[in-house]
């Protein structure tokens, strides 16, 4: 029951954070400067959240830096989601077969 | 011809969301290890799953449960690692249509996460509330079902095939800011930006003990502010309407 409970809490306070925004703000926003800020915000975020977490998420260090730069490369030449996370996954998997 | 677009936005929805639910299953998969440990049923991971669909926020609250830690405390922390959604929800805001109906929006908001939200900012104009809500519900289903399969069967993938999967992710996340970099300096600029400033304060003394969420939450503000006011956007860009 105890579970439930910490479920149900985490649940209302996620949805709340997610949802005052949107249902809040119902009107385009005028101010430049904060829509220039909320322009750059998703960049800066997943940015954020990439780097470095990227090399901490791997077995070895080498294997998350390599997939960077791959996952880097092909999303400047344009490939999509898929084909980069995919080719990400597979460098990993690669380099450390090669490095243990 | 209404009727076209709205199926067309379906479609489009089940395209951009299966990518996603790829990878959020393998992701999901490696936390149900952890909410196993902390406790978990199967059917209690799946809901806990599906209602949160945020992997530091669950990461937290299977670890807090695990804890036994004060229902104030889950409370806290489900706070501080979800703030960011805060910034993304009236980012969206800015998308919708100002007529867009009330349960719309709430639908909209539920339907937040880093991924879901990088395909409504990746959206020309306005954001078509189907697609987005097709392309989320698919996703967060193939998440909540990760997180059972891997309370039921955690530890049997080998740890090489785990530290490959942990990455599909950040790849999926490249795949959405690289490409706009490419095209406006600026964002070029902010992504090398927070990558150094990311790096120093995971390392730096003091600001390393931040948690993952603060982190993400001190410098997408700092930075998105600073970059604001230097390099204001023009106002059909900034709109993006």
């Amino acid at each position: 029951m105890r579970v439930y409970i910490y479920i149900l809490i985490a649940a209302i306070v996620s949805f709340l954070v997610r949802t005052l925004p949107l249902t809040l703000i119902r009107r385009e926003i005028k101010s430049r400067f904060i829509r220039s800020f909320l322009f750059y915000v998703p960049y800066v975020t997943l940015a954020v959240m990439t780097f470095p977490a990227i090399v901490n998420a791997t077995e070895s260090p080498v294997a998350g830096v390599i997939a960077l730069i791959v996952g880097a490369i092909m999303s400047y030449l344009g490939a999509g989601l898929f084909p980069v996370a995919v080719c990400c996954c597979l460098t990993v998997f690669i380099v450390e077969f090669f490095t243990k | 011809m209404q009727d076209n677009l709205s199926h067309s936005d379906t479609l489009r929805g089940l395209r951009d969301g299966l990518p996603i639910g790829l990878g959020y299953f393998a992701v999901a998969f490696s936390l149900g290890i952890t909410a196993k440990n902390a406790g978990l049923s199967p059917f209690q991971g799946f809901v806990a799953s599906f209602l949160n669909h945020a992997s530091a926020g669950e990461y937290a609250l299977f670890t807090l449960i695990g804890e036994n830690a004060a229902f104030f405390e889950v409370a806290l922390v489900i706070f501080i690692t979800n703030m960011r959604y805060l910034l993304m929800s009236a980012a969206l805001s800015q998308k919708l249509s100002p007529d867009t109906p009330m349960l719309h929006r709430v639908l909209v908001g539920f339907g937040i996460t880093d991924e879901i939200f990088g395909l409504g900012i990746a959206e020309k104009g306005r954001l078509s509330v189907r697609y987005i809500l097709t392309a989320f519900l698919l996703a967060d289903i193939m998440w909540s079902s990760g997180t059972f399969s891997g309370i039921v069967a955690g530890n049997i993938l080998p740890a090489a095939v785990v530290s490959a999967l942990s990455v599909t992710i950040y790849g999926m996340f490249l795949a959405i800011i690289i490409p706009p970099a490419r095209k406006n300096r600026v964002i070029l600029a902010l992504v090398a930006v927070s990558f150094a400033l990311s790096l120093l304060f995971s390392v730096a003394p003091l600001l390393s003990d931040l948690s993952s969420g603060t982190k993400t939450m001190v410098l997408t503000i700092a930075i998105s502010a600073a970059a604001a006011l230097l390099f204001p956007v023009k106002d059909e860009k900034g709109g993006r309407a």
